[in-house]
């Protein structure tokens, strides 16, 4: 059977989170992700699907990778990418944000790219304006290309999503990466498992389809993949849990713990990471991580994923 | 100068106070009723009157509001005694309790004062203002509870606020009970509730917002009412919006203590799906909860065990609404909607219509010892008529309110208020 020559298109006007997303949106974004990543290896990268397109990534929270990643992503499309980081001291609360927005939407850009401190913030903004806008995570809700990233990996590792034991670990309470991962991994069949101290699990965590464990040993026993979490240091003093070094021993990912996992179990993490406390140097240093490669398919599932919104402007080629 | 006599004649009367519903008359002369019932008819009331006809609708004393935001002194841009008086008049409210929560907040003698000349001055239906518990509201040291009552102040709230310690809540009782002073307590602990924004449970945690447990309004609600027990204060209950918080009431009531409750309009008839993708209009405190717990409130309206129903009138403008959620100020308008709204539980069959509109009628007029909110002969002419059944379209630009955050925004109701007396004058129809 021959596979369509061109994707279906894709049917959203904005991307504001996997949730809405159906099996077959997201494995279209990973099929043509998977031609990203040939692209992004060649020596001449840059393609012109995005020539005479004006991407700006407004953020709103301090971001260092994932600003870069979209950046490089709309450049090796060709758009002109203007980066805003709207400090957060000068920001004055949501009535910029509204404000903003329309500001932006009348410098006429296609697509904008938004990170924002406020669970939905991003969809208020997307109500706003004319242009394509993309999630880059908001608040604790979600940060759906990082959930497409982790999946792009994932794949391209073990060759499938479906029927794999997925276990996401840490703060899963304060993660939008954790709820995009979780609707995600759900989405296309794989089995979910959140390990945390109660703590750190929001209230009803089972009703997004994941099993909870609050012993790690346990919760890692039989998984292909171990997704940690970042935390928050600020969260870890006494607010949450007692103290780093207890978290570290009872939820920090080491060579011992991971020895649980299934043999072939490959670690991933979003990054930053704070080492010694989630993840030890030589789990995220070791032959099992998929930490730097994680980093290189964000790039290419963020083409795909401006590539895809693209197609639906007015006047695309 | 008299007025003319007023004669609202073949209407279906309800009365809450007596638990009656007659068809017949209501006779007003002088600002008070001086007839109601199957013997008011043209024939008897005499051709100096105003006859109007209501052609069966139903004609019941007018809506007391407990809970209402009126502005002034210092937010006029969301809302003035003026604008909120007409907003009540055109949803049947004849009386609203304004809350203390202005700036300056209402803990001066003077500010109960500016209020009622204000009032007298602006306003269409009755404004009684009710005074902070404590200074400033915050939650501190006792305001002046004995002066504030001699100036006029109904009851003792502070507003939005909930009193974190409990000695001052129990010094502010114990002093209230001097005065007889009724105590009105929103009850949230704020520690509980953290930087919650929504209910907590599945909803909260999928739209990754902070939540609010039932625990943060049970806990509170359990210290106060063992403090009223204690004193023996007359204690009200602004807001109940969860099973626990009712069973604790059910307890204390059982147990003969003078407590009170109510519940507001929106935890009746809205759940928490309605926040939908973060709608903030339903953004409330306390906030909307599950389809289980609103049940459990309709019950408890329908048992009598709820007393009140409040529209928590909460003016917010564009500015504090068109935000992330999170950031967004929490409460609705509701001033005109609140009959109506109040009716979708009549026309579902849960709750009979004499009884709900005793938790806005005769209800608070007990809590408040007004002798308004029935239909006696020499009570105060504070008179609605209305057909239940009539159907209209909220449309936010026709609301009289200032600010236009309805969360019925577009929404089908039926029972549009027809005519509105005060003290025997029309102030809308």
């Amino acid at each position: 059977m021959a596979l369509p020559q061109t994707p279906a298109p894709f049917p959203h006007r904005h991307l504001l989170g996997i949730e809405g997303l159906s099996a077959g949106d997201i494995t279209g974004l990973l099929d043509q992700a998977d031609d990203a990543v040939v692209h992004s290896r060649q020596i001449d990268k840059k393609r012109n699907v995005l020539r005479g397109r004006t991407q700006i990534n407004l953020f709103f929270e301090a971001s260092t990778r994932t600003q870069a990643s979209f950046e490089i992503a709309g450049k090796r499309l060709g758009a002109d990418v203007m980066n805003m980081a709207v400090a957060n001291s000068s920001v004055k609360k949501g009535e910029t944000l509204v404000d903003t927005a329309v500001t932006l939407n009348a410098m006429r850009p296609d697509i904008l790219i938004v990170r924002h401190h406020q669970s939905g913030a991003v969809d208020l903004l997307a109500q706003k304006v004319d242009c394509r806008v993309v999630n880059a995570g908001d608040g604790s809700h979600e940060h759906p290309t990082q959930a497409l990233l982790d999946a792009l990996t994932i794949r391209r590792r073990k060759g499938r999503i479906e029927g794999l034991t997925v276990a996401i670990c840490g703060d899963v309470a304060h993660s939008r990466v954790a709820r995009s991962n979780i609707i995600l991994l759900n989405a296309l069949g794989a089995r979910v498992r959140v390990i945390a101290p109660s703590t750190l699990l929001p209230s009803g965590i089972e009703a997004m389809g994941v099993e909870v464990f609050r012993d790690m040993r346990k919760g890692l026993e039989g998984a292909d993949i171990v997704m940690m979490l970042r935390l928050q240091l600020e969260r870890m003093s006494g607010a949450f849990v007692p103290s780093l070094r207890e978290y570290a021993r009872f939820y920090g990912l080491d060579a011992e713990k991971l020895g649980f996992a299934k043999a072939d179990a490959l670690v991933m993490h979003p990054g930053p990471m704070n080492r010694g406390v989630e993840i030890d140097s030589a789990v995220a240093d070791g032959p099992r991580s998929l930490i730097s490669e994680q980093v290189e398919m964000g790039v290419a599932v963020r083409m795909a994923v401006l590539e895809a919104l693209a197609g639906g402007l007015p006047n695309a080629a | 100068m008299q007025n003319q006599p007023l004669a609202l004649i073949n209407a279906r009367l309800i009365d809450p106070a007596a638990g009656t519903e007659t068809r017949g008359g209501v006779f007003i002369e002088d600002g008070v009723i001086r007839d109601a019932g199957a013997r008011v008819t043209k024939a008897e009331v005499g051709s100096r009157t105003l006859v109007v006809d209501c052609g069966g609708d139903v004609v019941c004393p007018g809506l007391i509001d407990m809970r209402v935001f009126v502005g002034e002194p210092g937010a006029e841009h969301r809302e003035t005694i003026a604008t909120v008086s007409a907003a009540a008049a055109a949803g049947g409210v004849t009386t609203i309790v304004a809350l203390p929560d202005t700036s300056p907040p209402v803990d001066d003698p003077a500010v109960v004062d500016f209020l009622l000349r204000r009032a007298r001055d602006t306003a269409r239906v009755r404004v009684l203002p009710s005074a902070a518990i404590t200074k400033g509201l915050r939650g501190l040291e006792i305001a002046e509870i004995g002066l504030l009552r001699e100036a006029g102040a109904i009851a003792f709230t502070d507003g939005f606020k909930s009193i974190r310690n409990a000695q001052v809540m129990r010094r502010a009782l114990t002093y209230a009970r001097d005065f007889d002073a009724l105590i009105i307590h929103y009850a949230e602990d704020a520690d509980l509730a953290g930087t919650g924004v929504m209910n907590a449970g599945e909803l909260a945690t999928r739209l990754g917002l902070g939540g609010i447990p039932a625990e943060a309004e049970s806990i509170m609600l359990d210290r106060d009412l063992r403090l009223a027990g204690m004193t023996g204060a007359r204690y009200h209950a602004a807001l109940v919006s969860t099973r626990q918080g009712l069973a604790a009431l059910a307890a204390s009531k059982a147990a003969g203590l003078p407590v009170t409750c109510g519940v507001s309009i929106n935890h009746l008839t809205l759940n928490e799906n309605d926040i939908g993708d973060y709608r903030t209009f339903f953004k409330l405190a306390p906030p909307l909860r599950g389809e289980d717990e609103r049940l459990a409130l309709v019950e408890a309206l329908a048992s009598g065990l709820i007393d009140v129903i409040v529209s928590d009138h909460n003016p917010q403008d564009v500015d504090t609404k068109r935000l992330p959620f999170g950031e967004a100020e929490a409460g609705a308008i509701g001033l005109e909607t609140m009959l109506a709204a109040g009716l979708r539980l009549v026309h579902a069959g849960h709750v009979p219509l004499p009884r709900l509109l005793a938790a806005m009628t005769t209800g608070p007029a007990d809590i408040l010892r007004l002798p308004q909110g029935r239909l006696a002969a020499g009570a105060p002419a504070d008179i609605i008529r209305f057909d239940p059944d009539e159907p209209f379209l909220v449309d936010p630009a026709k609301l009289h309110s200032r600010s236009k955050n309805t969360p019925f925004d577009e929404a089908r109701l039926q029972g549009r208020v027809k005519l509105t007396v005060v003290a025997g004058e029309v102030v809308w129809e």
